[in-house]
């Protein structure tokens, strides 16, 4: 007898064309958190997948242990039924639903084949009490944020009487906050004796709640780690990812700071459906050629909002202000306007606003400007190939070929598909909405090499992020932004996390 | 970051296993073309490939073929446009109104007609692309309403005849140019060598381009039994065409808008929006590609695919009638589905819907030929659009592990 409420042994799962996993273990102590680590495209989700029964018995090799005996799920219906569930990286509520009907989806109370509404509510509201959150259960999904809506997720999780719950980048769309309090709530439920498997490649939350650490590179297995033992170090743990020592984290980044390039002044936005509610107030931005500028602000703080209003009135309405690029007053009413006055918006949402995804690399990153590629309306796949390849190259898309369709892509490297389309658009402004989201930190060093290359060939770049650090460690300025006002403009020597959470906290009237 | 990631099957033998397997549907299509094909010439004991009956299918099937090149590509985009069968009716009555009862000479009434498809196309689009109805409503109501319209054109009666050229666009042959041996007439025989030798030649080219971009993935016996195959069924039809009356006019028309449509869908800019506006509709937009006018222009252009079925349809039958076209959206519908259109959007070819279309033509015309009554004619082709579409999502889901 083991301790181990699950081990998976040699799992090997091959797709088309791609062996994503080989000959993986993995074994989990009861009532720990067991963190699972690795470059995008190392195999991560697939094996979690695989564990809950999304790729059924027969479709991989190996075997899956769940206390002590041997498993072969059909569906995610055995997998929940001994009390497997999981979180996938994309949150999967019904929009129009409310939390309660969502929690008890496919798992209905009822009697009788009628729902049972008294049951639903009242237990709903129970499970949304374990996990921290006081909204009434008949809200509308769409009406609470993401950060809740990942703990309408975990409640779910445990109406269904869980005992290995496993999170497919918990945190990857949340921010600080919201990320903070849903970690609590893992040590909560370890307390109460439910074990968690959490993919994150947010290595400071990995060391603030894992038990072990298994460390998968290429579809293997490269080891396992005692949190507890012997102190491992974040290093130690990126170390195991990329196979050799990053010293770090963010490339040096000399500015060469040109004219400004794109002025946004006095922007006011109101909400495009509820057309009284401000949520832009008079915002002034600027950016100069080589600049780095972030935009820093908490969910909900307009940040998107005020990216996607300039960027072709996308978001909004009844929108008011001036735009100047190099100085001249400019018009951005349509999303190829403001593409033909040169800027760019790579989106926060890669799956939704971001990639056709049932459509090939190469006709992906070819999107945002076929008319480079084409000659009097045909597009030339000699040239159109020799580009995406390219960029395949230089920004280490995992992927045999540039034929292959996105949507099979792992997360991070969906991500360098599109930063790739934005930078053959070859824009003067880019703006970069959560660049790095779902990125490992070995990708995350190359994507802000490649922010500071743009940087340093006089583009003005505009990075918007969650993760401070992150903008401290590449931006020359950092704007916040609270309750969709500008509330300072703060340059890279003077920045420290406390200062900017101090703006970004700051109250409006 | 470290090493690509291990494609599997080296060996030649397991890579085209490998390829044909994600090939299942393209090939399942053409099985199934070939199977229809066979069983029927059985059951009618050779009538079906003779050569008079092929000249037949062909013509009999060409307006719908017309309409589902339009169709697949308004499906694409992720449409759909119930109207075309009421739009047939509709232009067929204009055009008999032109000719018969004013007398306008025929290429004007052909221009005409094209024009008010333009008209119609632009109608429908207008609602649907900028004023956000659905299409699905959009062309139910232009179902009813060109209907409606075809009935108020011809006044309740039908017209007839339509002028020489009119019936020659719908049923006549190309001239001959004397014949082969006394059997085979000439031009036909000539024009289909000259098409086998284009086929073979672009996908020649094809392959050569896509093996210098590193892109090729299909065994090089299956690349030459494909071509093999598609330059022998085109010579196999030019001779059983060449033996009865030549080349039929429409067919030519059928050809050229293949080969256009074709390269529009797969090589230009606006090709490639229709496919980006129905893979993801708001990754298009903000890729800035012009969704609301790329939507437009795919219904003006179904408007003048629908006309020129609609001039075809009414020359062939030399006949306006209030009934013309009804139910032939449900066939360009179904052409385009069972040649591997996703009803999701995104995803189909213009060829997929000829095949698709001409697996219909054939099953009506077989069954049609062996006394299949209309009844059990429909419960068939019911079956074998639902055959081809779960076949599909089973594919998918065997492929995709879902
Ligand atoms: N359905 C599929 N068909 C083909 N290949 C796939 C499919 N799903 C995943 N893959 C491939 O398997 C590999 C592992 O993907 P997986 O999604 O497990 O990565 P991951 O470790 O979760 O990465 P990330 O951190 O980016 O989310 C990738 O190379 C991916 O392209
Ligand atoms: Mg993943």
């Amino acid at each position: 007898m083991t301790t181990n409420i699950l081990e998976m042994r040699s799992i090997t799962k091959t797709f088309p064309g791609v062996k994503a996993l080989q000959e993986v273990s993995l074994g989990v102590r009861r009532g720990e958190v067991h963190a699972i680590c690795g470059e995008n495209g190392a195999g991560k989700s697939t094996l979690m997948k695989v564990l809950s029964g999304v790729y059924p018995a027969g479709s991989y090799d190996g075997e899956i242990y769940f206390e002590n005996e041997l498993v072969e799920f059909k569906n995610i219906n055995d997998s929940e039924a001994v009390g497997v569930v999981i979180i996938h990286q994309e949150l999967a509520l019904s929009p129009f639903l409310s939390i309660a009907e969502n929690i008890f989806l496919g798992n209905e109370r009822q009697k009788n084949g009628w729902i049972d509404w008294n049951a639903t509510n009242l237990e709903a509201a129970k499970l949304l009490a374990r996990v921290g959150l006081k909204d009434n259960p008949i809200t509308k999904i769409t009406e609470i944020g993401v950060g809740k809506q990942q703990l309408v997720e975990i409640a779910k999780a445990l109406s269904k009487r869980v005992k290995l719950l496993i999170l497919d980048e918990p945190t990857a769309a949340l921010n600080d906050e919201d990320s903070a309090h849903l970690l609590d709530l893992l040590l909560h439920l370890k307390s109460q004796g439910i074990t968690s498997i959490i993919i994150s490649h947010k290595l400071n939350e990995i060391k603030r709640i894992a038990d072990s650490v298994t460390i998968i590179r290429d579809g293997k297995t490269v080891e396992t780690l005692d949190m507890a033992k012997d102190e491992i170090s974040e290093e130690r743990i990126i170390k195991g990812m990329v196979g050799r020592d990053l010293e770090n984290r963010y490339p040096h980044h000399t500015p060469d700071i040109g004219a400004e390039v794109l002025r946004v002044e006095d922007w006011t936005v109101h909400h495009p459906t509820d057309h009284s509610r401000v949520v832009i107030h008079g915002a002034n931005i600027n950016v100069r050629r080589g600049e780095i500028v972030g935009i820093a602000g908490l969910m909900g703080a307009g940040r998107t909002e005020l990216a996607m209003s300039v960027f072709g009135r996308t978001y909004g309405h009844n929108i008011s202000g001036r735009i100047y690029k190099d100085g001249v007053e400019i018009q951005t009413r349509s999303v190829s306007e403001a593409i033909g006055h040169g800027i760019a918006y790579a989106t926060e949402d890669r799956k939704r606003y971001g990639l056709n995804l049932i459509d090939d690399i190469k006709r992906n990153i070819s999107g945002s400007a076929l008319g480079k590629l084409a000659k009097r309306g045909w597009v030339d796949a000699n040239q159109e190939y020799a580009v995406a390849e390219g960029y395949r190259k230089s920004m280490n898309i995992k992927s045999p070929t540039v034929g292959a369709i996105t949507g099979k892509l792992s997360g991070g490297n969906q991500q360098k598909v599109v930063l790739s389309k934005w930078m053959f658009a070859d824009p003067d402004v880019l703006i970069l909405d959560e660049p790095t989201r779902g990125i490992d930190v070995g990708a995350k060093y190359e994507i802000y090499t490649i922010i500071n290359t743009l940087a340093g060939q006089g583009k003005g770049v505009i990075v918007i992020s969650s993760e401070l650090p992150e903008l401290l460690g590449i931006c020359d300025r950092i704007y916040t932004l609270s309750e969709g006002t500008i509330t300072a403009d703060i340059p890279r020597d003077k920045a420290t996390p406390e200062l900017l959470m101090q703006y970004m906290t700051q109250e409006q009237d | 970051m470290s090493a690509p990631v291990t494609p599997v099957a080296h060996n030649p033998i397991g890579r085209a296993a490998n390829y044909l397997t994600s090939q299942l549907r393209q090939i399942g299509i053409f099985i199934a073309l070939i199977v229809i094909v066979v069983l029927f010439q059985i059951l009618t004991q050779g009538v079906l490939l003779n050569p008079q009956n092929v000249s037949n299918v062909i013509v009999q099937n060409s307006y719908v073929l017309i309409l589902a090149i339009g169709m697949v590509m308004i499906i694409i985009a992720g449409h759909i446009d119930l109207s075309v069968g009421s739009v047939v009716g509709f232009i067929g009555a204009i055009a008999g109104v032109l000719t018969n009862r004013m007398g306008l000479p025929w290429w004007l009434a052909i221009i005409a007609a094209l024009l008010a498809g333009v008209l119609v196309g632009a109608w429908q689009g207008f609602w649907v692309a900028y004023f956000g109805i659905p299409a699905f409503i959009v062309t139910l109501a232009g179902m009813l309403i060109f209907r409606g319209l075809t009935q108020v054109v011809l006044g309740s009666t039908q017209i007839t005849p339509f002028p020489d050229e009119m019936r020659a666009l719908g049923g006549g042959f190309l001239p001959t140019l004397g014949f082969l041996g006394g059997q085979y007439e000439t031009l036909t025989v000539v024009i289909g060598l000259l098409a086998a030798a284009v086929l073979v030649a672009a996908g020649i080219r094809q392959r050569l381009i896509r093996r210098r971009l590193n892109l090729e993935d299909e065994p090089f016996a299956w690349f030459v039994v494909k071509l093999a195959f598609t330059a022998a069924l085109v010579l196999a039809i030019a001779f059983l065409l060449a033996s009865y009356r030549g080349t039929p006019i429409v067919l030519v028309v059928l050809g050229l808008l293949v080969v256009v449509y074709s390269a529009v869908m797969g090589r230009s800019v606006y090709g490639r929006h229709i496919y980006a506006l129905g893979g993801n509709l708001n990754a298009a937009l903000l890729s800035g590609v012009k969704t609301k006018r790329v939507t437009f222009l795919l219904f003006v252009n179904m408007g003048v695919l629908a006309a020129l079925a609609g001039l075809v349809f009414a020359g062939q039958l030399n006949l306006a009638n209030p009934t013309n076209g009804t139910g032939f959206e449900l066939d360009a519908i179904a052409a385009a589905f069972i040649g591997g259109a996703a009803v999701t959007g995104g995803i189909g070819t213009v060829t997929g819907a000829i095949i698709g279309g001409l697996i219909i033509g054939i099953l009506n015309n077989g069954m049609s030929i062996i006394g299949v009554g209309t009844d059990w004619q429909q419960f068939i082709k019911g079956i074998v659009l639902l055959s081809a579409v779960a076949f599909d999502v089973y594919n998918k889901r065997r492929s995709g592990g879902r």
